[in-house]
């Protein structure tokens, strides 16, 4: 099949018979979010297995990949075909990036894996638009576990890993991690921790102080769900490098699993999942339509009365936004 | 949308995405690196492999990454028989994806890679903006 010239429909069928070209290619068309990509999800959704998605985040340098790249290779071990979504940022000046997670894992990484290095491209609308649409990509094309990396940072970031089925962040010595991850809202979404480089001295310190946040989030509540289901993420200490206690994070990644299957939580996750999906592509379209109304001659006479007269710009932008809802 | 909207289409690619490695054992990546940056500088995704890396890993990566470009960094006498080797196992993958050669490639061996269907050379001092222009002259070749 020459890649290039094959219809999406090909592109689907081989992907799912395992040419990973095609998967790869399906994946750009997705990124590039052009109409390509929209007839990718409405070929690729009905098509959704059941792939367990796990979101790992935490700061720049924690060892995601170095994890990633382990569990890749545990999960092979155990007859799974996982892949993987390594996002990193785009640089904001000239647009292009280094992607270099792919080379952490590399030495690791057995046949029958799928790694792909995605950058952030600027427009944070877009991750949420982009990752989605990636996921559903390599959950047709038949992998499971399906792994998003990013970099715990900012809210997209933290909201990609919040919507994944297992959301693992990665915590490391001598860095007030625990503090950080607090801060920027990762306690909450965290199912599971792990405190990388163990090796390093402050690891227990490291953990003292996550089991002392979740202790506090008991007491006030916090870990309960609406339906008043608690479950107390595990703390687990790893060393990335050597491998040393990625076997219970697989088995803890499992247990989660498990977990939200028992709990009947992991449908209401998947909805949450396709409801933030739905929101991201209507604010997208919206946002499509308000760029257009404000090239309108209406909208340009609303701007004009706002700027050279009394007219309020609160009510020159009821007036433009009465132009698309048509209230 | 109109009745061909089911065939992916081939435009040029807005962000161009390359696989920069090293092939075989030798030495330290920190030419691959700068080249690293000013590809990046220039707009492009760059997909770093680094040290140590086999035609068969770079074959994977530039399938799971849909790269445009592979770059390859030489700096012991092996870009003779390597280079021709990973113009190969990318046509052998069905990848039609050009190889840009950067490092010490003495004169006269140029025409022998490009012969051998390496897409450009580029010696060790090669400006910025030669290098990116390689590159995009590679890729655009192959997508025209
Ligand atoms: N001592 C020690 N070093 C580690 C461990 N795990 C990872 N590292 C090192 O930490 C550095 C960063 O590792 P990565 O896996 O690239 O970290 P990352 O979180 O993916 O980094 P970004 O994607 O850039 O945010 C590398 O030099 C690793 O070798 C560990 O368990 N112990
Ligand atoms: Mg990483």
């Amino acid at each position: 099949m020459n890649i290039r010239t094959a219809s999406l429909t090909e592109l689907v069928e081989a992907a799912r018979s395992g040419d990973n070209r095609a998967v790869g290619r399906l994946l750009t068309l997705v990124e590039r979010g052009s109409a390509a990509a929209e007839e990718v999800a409405a070929l690729t959704h009905p098509l959704r297995g059941n792939a367990h998605v796990v979101g790992i985040t935490g700061a720049p340098g924690s060892g995601k990949s170095t994890l990633v790249g382990r569990l890749l290779a545990g999960w092979c071990q155990r007859g799974l075909r996982p892949a993987v979504l390594a996002i990193d940022p785009s640089s904001p000046i000239s647009g292009g990036a280094i992607l270099g997670d792919r080379i952490r894992m590399d030495d690791v990484i057995p046949e029958g894996t799928f790694v792909r290095s995605m950058a952030t491209r600027g427009h944070q609308g877009g991750l949420a638009l982009a990752v989605p649409g990636a996921v559903r990509v390599l959950d047709a094309a038949g992998f499971s576990p399906i792994v998003i990396e990013t970099v715990g940072v900012g809210q997209v970031e933290v909201d990609v890993v919040a919507a994944a089925d297992t959301a693992v962040v990665v915590a490391t010595p001598g860095m007030g991690d625990a503090v950080q991850a607090n801060k920027a809202g990762l306690l909450e979404v965290a199912d599971l921790f792990v405190v990388n480089k163990a090796d390093r001295p402050g690891a227990a310190d490291v953990r003292r102080d996550l089991e002392l946040m979740l202790d506090l989030a008991h007491v006030t509540g916090a870990d309960t769900d609406d339906s008043g289901v608690y479950f107390r993420p595990q703390i687990l200490m790893v060393t990335a490098t050597t491998g040393t206690g990625v076997a219970e994070v697989i088995d803890g990644i499992a247990d989660h699993l498990k977990h939200l299957t028992a709990s009947g939580r992991l449908a209401d996750r998947r909805a949450h999942r396709v409801k933030a999906e739905v929101r991201s592509r209507a604010h997208a379209a919206l946002e499509q339509q308000l760029r257009h109304s404000m090239q309108s001659d209406a909208a340009t006479a609303a701007l004009e009365k706002a700027i050279n007269s009394n007219f309020s710009p609160v009510d020159a932008a009821r007036k433009i936004v009465q132009k698309i809802t048509g209230d | 949308m109109s009745a061909d909207s089911n065939s992916a289409t081939d435009e040029a690619p807005e962000r161009l995405r390359i696989v920069l490695a090293k092939l075989g054992l030798d030495g330290h990546d920190r030419g691959l690196k700068v080249v690293a940056r000013i590809l990046r500088d220039a707009g492009m995704e760059v997909i770093f492999l680094g040290l140590r890396q086999t035609t068969s890993s770079i074959v994977a990566a530039v399938e799971q990454e849909d790269a445009d470009a592979v770059g390859l960094s030489m700096h012991n006498a092996g870009h003779l028989t390597l280079g021709p080797k990973m113009v190969q196992a990318l046509a052998d993958a069905g990848l039609d994806v050009p190889v840009v050669i950067g490092g010490i490639v003495p004169a006269e061996d140029e025409p022998l890679l490009y012969q051998a269907g390496v897409a450009a050379v580029l010696g060790p001092g090669a400006p910025a903006t030669e290098v990116v222009e390689a590159v995009r002259a590679a890729v655009a070749q192959r997508t025209a």
